[in-house]
Order: C-alpha cells, then sequence, then structure tokens
C-alpha cells in the first residue's frame, strides 16, 4: 500500500492500526475495542489464566451475556449451564477489571446493538468479538470482523491480532428503494446474488446512493449479514448521518475532542479513484422484498415468487442441496412464498432488534391481531431499546396485537436460552441465520425484513408488505 | 499448541456443500467453559435420532471412518458463526485435516489456532479425493512437502508459509506477539496523542 497511491476506507484504517508488518507477511493489527460475551470467552480467560497474562487493556473492553439468557423470569437462569457460563463471565471481568454490563442493568443487551447504542463504536475504529455478527460496526466506517476463542485471548492479552490484509470489494447500490424494500432485503438480495462464498477473502464496502440515504440502525442490518455473504466485515463510508448518530451518547468523543474526532473521520471515506479487487452494481429497483425459502442464507426469492425446482439447478451438487433443503424445509417445489403458513414469528436479533425495526412492526400491527394459530415474540436487541419502545407505547400496540413481549437477548436467533422452535415448526424471522437446526432442532426458518413478519404474523402465512391492508 | 506434521489414515467422505458451524457443533453444547470433550457431539443433529441413538448410516459411525482423522467435504466448509467449538469438536473427534475446495474464513483461522490442517484443493482433486475416500483408501498428508498421498496419486496443496511453519513447530500466536511488546508501547502512546478520544476509559 502505498501512501500516495488513492485508498479505500478499508485500507485507510488497516494503515493506521499497523503496529509491524511481519518478515513472514502478517501484520500485527491495533485494536482499539473488544467486545466480549459468555460464550466465546472462557476458555480465552481459562487461556490466561494457564500463561498467568494479565489483560493488556481492561479499559478497552466491554462485556455482556447476551446469548445464553432468559428473555423472562431471568432473576434466576434454571439452566444450569448457561448459569455458570454468565457467572464465569461475571467473574472473569471482576477479576481483570473489565466493565461489564449486567443482567439487572439497563444497558444489557445483545453486545453489537449495545457497541453503537453506547457510542463504543466509532468510525476508523478496529473493533472485534469473538462472535461473526460483529461486522455489524462496519455501518460506522470502522474494521470490525469476528474471532474465534484464541484471538480473544490474544487480543485480551495483547491488543493486537495477527492479520494479512483482506482484498477490497465494492458494491454499489444506486437509486431509492422501491416501496415495502428495507435495508434487510437489500442485503438478502445481495447474498442471492452473490452467494454465501462470495465475499470470502474479502471486506464489502456498501456504497451508492440507496446505503447512503438509509439511517444508522438500516446500515447496521446490511453490515451485520456480510458475514452471511462470507466477508468477514462490512464497511460503509461515514457521513452526516454516522456524525449525528453517534453525538451525545455517553462514550462517543468529549466536547473538547469533537471538532478533531469529526476532522479525522471526515478523512476516512474511500478516496474516488481508489482501487477494488471486485466491484458490483446493483439497481435499486432490481430489489423485491425478499424471503428465504431454503437453509442458506443463500436461498432468496422475492415474496412474490415461488419455491423454486432443484431440477432448475445449474450442477449436480447444487440440485442436491437443494432438495436436501426443501426436504428439512418441507416445501414442495412451485408453491407460491405467500401460500407459505406459518406458526412461530420471531421478530429481534443484532439484524432487526433495534427501535426503528420495532417502530416499523409497530405502525403495521397497530389495532390488528396476528392470526389465531401463531404465536409472536418480539425480544428487543437492548433494555435501552426495550425502555425507548415501552416509553413511546409501542409495547401496548405490541401486546395488543398478541405479541409477548420479552427482555433484551439474542433469543431464538440462535435459541441458546428456552426460546426455540419445536420439531416441524415453520418460523417468520428477522434474524440473520436459516441453517438447520438453527433456531431449534427441526425448526425450519424464513428469514425476512421485520416488515414482512409483522404482516404475516396477521395474516398467517408469508405476506407480501405491499399487498398488506 | 500441537503440532502438525504428517497423517495417514481412511479419510471420511461428506459431499455436502456449505457444512455450517451450527451443523458441525450446535448451539446447546456452546454452554461448555471447557475446550475439550466436544468430540462426542460433533455433527450431532446428523449423528443422532432424537432419541440420543446413533444414526447408523450416517458416515461418522460407520466403521472405519468413526476412526477418520481427514474428512473431505463439499465447498465452503465451516461457514457461519465465529464459534471455535467447532475445530475444538472436530479434534476432540480425532479430525486433524479437513479437504475441502473452500473454507470460510474465520474457521479456517481457526483451525490454525488448534493444530488442524485445513487443505484447499480444485474441484477436479475434490472429486478424485471423495471417490477415493468413498472406496476407504489410505490418505497419506505430508505437511513439509505440502502433498495429499492416496492410490497411486500424488496431489499438491498451498499454503501460506507461516501457517506452515506454525503448525510444524507448534508455536503460539501470542507468546511470538510478546516479543513485539515494544512496538505496541509505542503505537499506543502514538495514538495517545493523534487520537485521544479513542481511548477514553470504558468504565
Amino acid at each position: 500500500m502505498n501512501t500516495g497511491s488513492p485508498k479505500t476506507l478499508f485500507d485507510k484504517i488497516w494503515t493506521d492500526h499497523l503496529v509491524k508488518q511481519r518478515d513472514d507477511g502478517t501484520s500485527l493489527l491495533y485494536i482499539d475495542k473488544h467486545l466480549v460475551h459468555e460464550v466465546t470467552s472462557p476458555q480465552a480467560f481459562e487461556g490466561l489464566k494457564i500463561s498467568n497474562r494479565p489483560v493488556r487493556r481492561p479499559s478497552a473492553t466491554v462485556a455482556v451475556a447476551d446469548h445464553n439468557v432468559p428473555t423472562i423470569n431471568r432473576e434466576n437462569i434454571k439452566d444450569e449451564q448457561s448459569r455458570i457460563q454468565v457467572q464465569t463471565l461475571a467473574n472473569n471481568t471482576k477479576e481483570h477489571g473489565i466493565e461489564y454490563f449486567e443482567l439487572t442493568d439497563r444497558r444489557q443487551g445483545i453486545v453489537h446493538i449495545i457497541g453503537p447504542e453506547q457510542g463504543i463504536t466509532q468510525p476508523g475504529m478496529t473493533i472485534v468479538c469473538g462472535d461473526s455478527h460483529t461486522s455489524t460496526h462496519g455501518a460506522f466506517g470502522a474494521l470490525a470482523f469476528g474471532i474465534g476463542t484464541s484471538e480473544v485471548e490474544h487480543v485480551l492479552a495483547t491488543q493486537t491480532i495477527v492479520q494479512k490484509p483482506a482484498k477490497n470489494m465494492r458494491i454499489s447500490v444506486n437509486g431509492a428503494l422501491p416501496f415495502g424494500v428495507t435495508s434487510k432485503d437489500l442485503i438478502l438480495y445481495i447474498i442471492g446474488q452473490i452467494g454465501t462464498a462470495g465475499g470470502n477473502g474479502h471486506v464489502i464496502e456498501y456504497a451508492g446512493s440507496s446505503v447512503q440515504s438509509l439511517s444508522m440502525e438500516a446500515r447496521m442490518t446490511i453490515c451485520n449479514m456480510s458475514i452471511e455473504a462470507g466477508a468477514r466485515a462490512g464497511l460503509i463510508s461515514p457521513d452526516q448521518t454516522t456524525f449525528d448518530y453517534l453525538k451525545g451518547r455517553p462514550y462517543a468523543p468529549a466536547e473538547e475532542y469533537w471538532a478533531k474526532a469529526l476532522e479525522y473521520w471526515s478523512t476516512l471515506p474511500s478516496d474516488a479513484d481508489a482501487h477494488y479487487d471486485k466491484e458490483i452494481i446493483i439497481n435499486s429497483l432490481e430489489i423485491d422484498p425478499m424471503v428465504t425459502w431454503g437453509t442458506s442464507p443463500e436461498d432468496v426469492v422475492s415474496v412474490q415468487g415461488l419455491v423454486p425446482d432443484p431440477s432448475s439447478a445449474k450442477t449436480e451438487n447444487k440440485k442436491k442441496s437443494m432438495e436436501r433443503s426443501l426436504e428439512y424445509m418441507g416445501l414442495t417445489p412451485g408453491t407460491k412464498i405467500t401460500d407459505i403458513k406459518l406458526d412461530k414469528i420471531f421478530i429481534g436479533s443484532c439484524t432487526n432488534g433495534r427501535i426503528e425495526d420495532l417502530r416499523n412492526v409497530a405502525a403495521i400491527v397497530k389495532d390488528k391481531k396476528i392470526a389465531d394459530h401463531v404465536e409472536g415474540m418480539i425480544v428487543p436487541g437492548s433494555g435501552l431499546v426495550k425502555k425507548q419502545a415501552e416509553e413511546e407505547g409501542l409495547d401496548i400496540i405490541l401486546k395488543d396485537a398478541g405479541f409477548d413481549w420479552r427482555e433484551a437477548g439474542c433469543s431464538m436467533c440462535l435459541g441458546m436460552n428456552p426460546d426455540q422452535l419445536k420439531p416441524g415448526e415453520r418460523c417468520a424471522s428477522t434474524s440473520n441465520r436459516n441453517f438447520e437446526g438453527r433456531q431449534g432442532r427441526g425448526g425450519r426458518t424464513h428469514l425476512m425484513s421485520p416488515e414482512l413478519a409483522a404482516a404475516s404474523a396477521i395474516k398467517g402465512s408469508i405476506a407480501d408488505i405491499r399487498e398488506f391492508k | 499448541m500441537d503440532k502438525f506434521i504428517s497423517l495417514k489414515g481412511v479419510a471420511a467422505p461428506l459431499p455436502i456443500v456449505n457444512i455450517d458451524t451450527d451443523m458441525i457443533i450446535p448451539k446447546q453444547f456452546l454452554k461448555t467453559i471447557k475446550r475439550t470433550g466436544l468430540g462426542i457431539s460433533l455433527f450431532y443433529e446428523m449423528r443422532y435420532d432424537h432419541q440420543g441413538q446413533e444414526i447408523k448410516d450416517f458416515i461418522l459411525n460407520t466403521s472405519p471412518f468413526n476412526q477418520s482423522k481427514i474428512l473431505v467435504a463439499g465447498n465452503n466448509f465451516g461457514c457461519g458463526s465465529s464459534r471455535e467449538h467447532a475445530p475444538w469438536s472436530l479434534k476432540d473427534f480425532g479430525i486433524t485435516c479437513i479437504i475441502s475446495t473452500s473454507f470460510a474464513d474465520i474457521f479456517y483461522n481457526n483451525c490454525f489456532q488448534n493444530g488442524i490442517l485445513p487443505i484447499v484443493v480444485s474441484p477436479e482433486n475434490s472429486k478424485k479425493l471423495m471417490s477415493l475416500a468413498v472406496d476407504q483408501k489410505e490418505f497419506e498428508i505430508d505437511l513439509p512437502s505440502q502433498s495429499i498421498s492416496v492410490g497411486g496419486e500424488k496431489i499438491g496443496f498451498e499454503i501460506e508459509e507461516y501457517r506452515k511453519q506454525r503448525l510444524l513447530e507448534g508455536l503460539d500466536d501470542i507468546s511470538i506477539t510478546m516479543n513485539y511488546e515494544q512496538n505496541i508501547t509505542d503505537y499506543e502512546s502514538q495514538q495517545k496523542k493523534n487520537k485521544p478520544w479513542i481511548f477514553k476509559d470504558i468504565k
């Protein structure tokens, strides 16, 4: 990377965090913020203990329990293993002087919701977490990616990580998003286009007028699912929307530094003639509200489409994998997507558990009832999202419509807590993965936007928001 | 970390694409606070029925593949979550080498932290190796010469030099990085001057 040549946002953050480029081709990259949760950290702390190493910068780290926590009756976690894991995080953070948002703290929530909410996530930073959806923070123009537990230990001990530069990919989406199309549809569409391995080895920068017009929360939904496209990180250049979102948050730059931070942040957007290893351009008018039909996030189709036929597959491998997915999903090729009947609705997760998502859902279900045969559950992304929703009266609207209103956590996105699908149950979910067994063994997941999930809850089967009254 | 130098034995064929980390080790096993003991739960939902009984025809439940140290799998192996429980469970089962046409980035990286060698081969070689695995041929993996020998064939593979050295010597990243302590301290003091707001304590 020549310092004089035009650079991408990724190149700039990389160069700015380079502690040492080593002879073996690897680089030591400094990590500004480290987010820690209960599932991927116990073995890392244990490793430190065995080697008798301290945490290098406890004050660059924040911890919260989110994966395992119940969303009701959480004073006492019944599952013994879950309780031990949460307690272990509390003990480890206390021992090392790391800030821990307890279950009773209003700020507790999904780690990728609370970073931005607290203003910990800022443009130009490097952020890691033992969780693949760390890509969420890229919406602020921060280089943020998921790491394994051994790397969590490495970051705790050294505040650095060993990396080789990723390749640059830019996906530009231009034009206004059509009515009924959200940022969730946009990212599902992109994953359908490039596939779940399409971004392997790359950092994806999302650009174009459609992306620029989105709110911070909508941008987070896009970057969140970069990992589902195989990319470790997603990025969006910071702009006025980013700065306005950050201003005044608890950990945002204090007043005396604000101007200086702003000046630095303004240098971050990719240079006009920067080089990308791969470029994709999408016209926003191509995008419909999207739904997944299979067991991989690339198995997407327009809500107006049909369950695809494996005989149309281009390769034998693809055909076999489609057959396997359809069998698991209990679907027949040629079925209209809007004829698929649902059992459960899950609204929440680090993809779509923020206040705007809840507002959008409330606007759709106001003065309506969810279908009799459907169970609906809403899990705010954080205690503060929940509080905000309650101050706006959204909880009343949602409960009146028949939804369960829960405490914050990852919940049924991955079903580590008691919130799970039973075998054969079919769920419209605003989360990020429709893998076999993800939401519960034998459970069938259809990923979609909160708007579609809300309309589907009322209809009792998958609904096209554009036809919904 | 355990070294990886060479390996001999049958390879279990698993011709499924996009094997994700939820399939490798489902969520209920992520509640452990240990790295060991996950082998019995590897591929749990494919390996056991709803009563917890072994599904007889699943490849890792059949002899001789229940002793396999090598796995030949479909494209994009290890996609999904960052859980290191995936390589831990493979390793605990006894698998220390996985052959595929591609791996998800985080999983690939996690393998090297645990003395597991992930090998990327071309689609043609993958097809060939898959059928040799089905025929229960003995695979010989040799890291120093970067080759897979099986059924009279010798197939070479690429691996980044630094990763190769770390596997061969069983080196641990943290102790290597500790040698750069001064560079890290220097970087921090410079950045504190340039971007003081980034160093605001979380407390």
